[in-house]
């Protein structure tokens, strides 16, 4: 990346930096700019805005790295949560687990918690895209959508754990070393997650695998005669994204200490597009711009009026029709 | 076991023709102009806030009906004209954002216009009574005239579609949109003309389901997903696939519902898809494009 910022005209390099610089500098000292402006919400706000940057980014790997989209990609947030959650519930009602044949104990402790989350967030995707990556086009954004209605109506008909009403966490996750009920704590650890997965996906996209992924993308007519298998190569992209996405599960059920079906509807599906859309697709600032300007346009307009989604909406469709390549477009230059 | 099975056939077979009114719109707007429109279900759900209002003001269901599709198909065609008509050039994923906006903008709108609480709708007087189908099966008339307008209006479309000339433009602009303005269609008009239909279509679905399911905020939604699983199995663009698989929608949805347990019956129609779809992945009867 510093090779090509350095190639850039210097024009462009000072915007680039005039943009990075001051959000970078914004995230680290958030939690001291809000604790000296006594406004503790903010710093939820700044969680929350992390969080879903997190899991629009998963998204992005798939639909602006990948260009498959899907219109199901909630669900795996969902299922990360639901994991930590219901461990969690049987964990503090002293219940034991059944699932089929096995009886587990539940538990708070993330270090168990999260990688089982994870795991399934990781499964399912792997699944889900095992049968929908045999399709293409339009019919794999209706059967990703197929899909992640049916983990919706399933989370639904979970009575025990809610069901419509959704259930509460009592407490956060458990880590050695860390207070994750300290806001502040939480913030940092969400800050660092985002980051280290930035890195991962700014490494994954030079690697030779995503090469081959944005290769697919580009021309898979053209992949196949090279010799390459879209398939597989696909089918890994989006099980990884799973992951990511049901470790972004697992930090928004710790924030909110809450999760219910709407977390997996099709609404935060497209909720986690618009944020991709917003910031740029397939850019790696993208979800976290988007993210930030999703969450602050809804918090902002909410504040002034009570029909937000009156003007919200509206918004969302001028952005989309006017700036083509969203947020990231103003500050880095057209990609040759 | 055979009287509840022929009521709940029956009951499969309504939400069949409401699904088939509202992706018969959807499968002409995808197939033709190859534009996702999710917010199809908010012009429902507008049709229904329209027919439900001027039902109590009037006492006419027949002026209720034709006041939602007129004014639906106008909003249809404005629509069209002034926002999608911007994206025929553009993927889907803006066009499902954009719609995604559009629903937003439209929820807030009905309930900014007509309250949060969902608007009572009655079943025209005329219609309430029911028939004996069968000894101890007594089954409401309205159902029946449901089933029996929705096959009407779809035999009245196969037939525009198969057998006229607007119908003919219709299917030639599905296979080559570029070769039909080539021959100097007004495409553009076409568009128009096909989207405000696809409207007045959801609008009817609407108004002749309100009083059976409930007219309130985000009842497009739910409906709209069952009909894009509709057009997914019929394959996109085919009005006789399209049929075919709003009837087995509508009875798998509805059978799921009474006979499995809770939890997977929900589940059905999706299952269902992804069966078809892995069996065929372009539906039971692809268009050709």
């Amino acid at each position: 990346m510093l090779k090509k910022l350095l190639s850039l005209p210097i024009k462009h390099r000072l915007l680039i930096l005039a943009g990075v610089a001051p959000l970078a500098l914004l995230l680290a000292f958030a939690p001291f700019v809000f604790e000296v402006l006594e406004q503790p919400f903010y710093l939820r706000v700044a969680s929350r805005i992390l969080v879903f940057a997190l899991a629009a980014s998963s998204l992005n790997l798939v639909l602006g790295f990948g260009g498959m989209v899907s219109l199901g990609h909630a669900a795996f947030v969902g299922i990360g949560s639901y994991v930590v959650a219901i461990l969690a519930w049987h964990a503090s009602n002293e219940v034991p687990l059944s699932l089929g044949p096995f009886v587990i104990a539940g538990t708070t402790d993330g270090l168990v918690a999260w990688p089982v989350a994870i795991l399934a967030a990781m499964l399912s995707a792997c699944i889900i895209g095992a049968i929908s990556l045999r399709t293409s086009g339009l019919y794999f954004i209706m059967i990703t959508l197929a899909f992640a209605q049916m983990i919706y109506y399933y989370a639904v008909s979970l009575q025990q754990y809610g069901g419509d009403d959704g259930m509460r966490m009592r407490g956060r996750s458990i880590l050695p070393g860390l207070d994750l009920s300290n806001r502040t704590t939480f913030y940092y650890f969400a800050l660092a997650s985002l980051a280290l997965c930035l890195i991962f996906l700014f490494c994954l996209a030079r690697s030779r695998f995503g090469l081959v992924i944005s290769g697919i993308r580009q021309n898979e007519t053209r992949m196949r005669a090279l010799g390459i298998e879209p398939y597989p190569y696909q089918l890994t992209c989006f099980t990884i994204s799973g992951a990511i996405a049901g470790f972004a599960g697992v930090l928004m059920v710790n924030l909110d200490s809450f999760v219910s079906p709407a977390d997996l509807s099709m609404a935060r599906s497209s909720e986690l597009i618009a944020m991709i859309l917003i910031g740029g697709v397939g850019s790696l600032w993208g979800p976290l711009l988007g993210a930030g300007f999703y969450i602050l346009g809804q918090l902002g307009l909410g504040t002034l009026t009570t029909y937000w989604p009156l003007f919200f909406g509206p918004a969302l469709i001028v952005i989309v029709l006017f700036a083509r390549r969203g947020l990231v477009g103003l500050f880095v230059p057209g990609r040759s | 076991m055979l009287p509840i099975l022929l009521e709940q056939t029956l009951n499969g077979l309504q939400l069949g023709v409401t699904l088939f009114l509202l992706a018969s719109g959807l499968t002409l707007v995808l197939g033709i102009m190859r534009l996702v429109n999710l917010a199809h279900g908010s012009l429902y759900m507008v049709g229904a806030y329209v027919a439900f209002t001027v039902q109590p003001a009037t006492g006419s269901f027949l002026l209720a009906l034709f006041a939602a599709v007129i004014a639906t198909a106008i909003l249809g065609a404005v629509l069209e004209r002034f926002l999608f008509e911007k994206l025929y050039s553009r993927g889907y994923l803006e066009q499902v954002i954009v719609s995604f906006g559009l629903i937003m903008f439209l929820d807030e709108l009905v309930r900014v216009v007509w309250g949060p609480l969902p608007l009572p709708a009655a079943i025209p007087d005329m219609f309430e009574w029911s028939i004996e189908l069968l000894p101890g099966l007594l089954y409401p008339s309205y159902r029946l005239v449901i089933i029996a307008a929705g096959l009407v209006v779809s035999i009245l479309l196969y037939f525009l579609v198969t057998h006229t000339k607007l119908g003919m433009m219709v299917r030639a602009g599905a296979s080559d949109r570029r070769m039909i303005s080539a021959l100097g269609i007004n495409i553009r008009d076409l568009y128009t003309a096909v989207f405000a239909g696809g409207a007045a279509l959801a609008a009817l679905a609407g108004t002749m389901a309100g009083p059976i399911y409930s007219v309130q905020i985000g009842m497009g939604e739910a409906i709209l997903v069952q009909s894009l699983i509709t057009i997914v199995i019929g394959g996109i663009g085919s009005i006789r696939g399209t049929a075919i698989a709003a009837v087995l929608v509508g009875i798998t949805d509805t059978l799921g519902r009474v006979f499995l347990p809770p939890g997977i019956s929900q589940i059905a129609i999706y299952v269902f898809m992804t069966i078809v779809l892995v069996w065929r992945p372009r539906g039971l009867v692809p268009a050709h494009a």
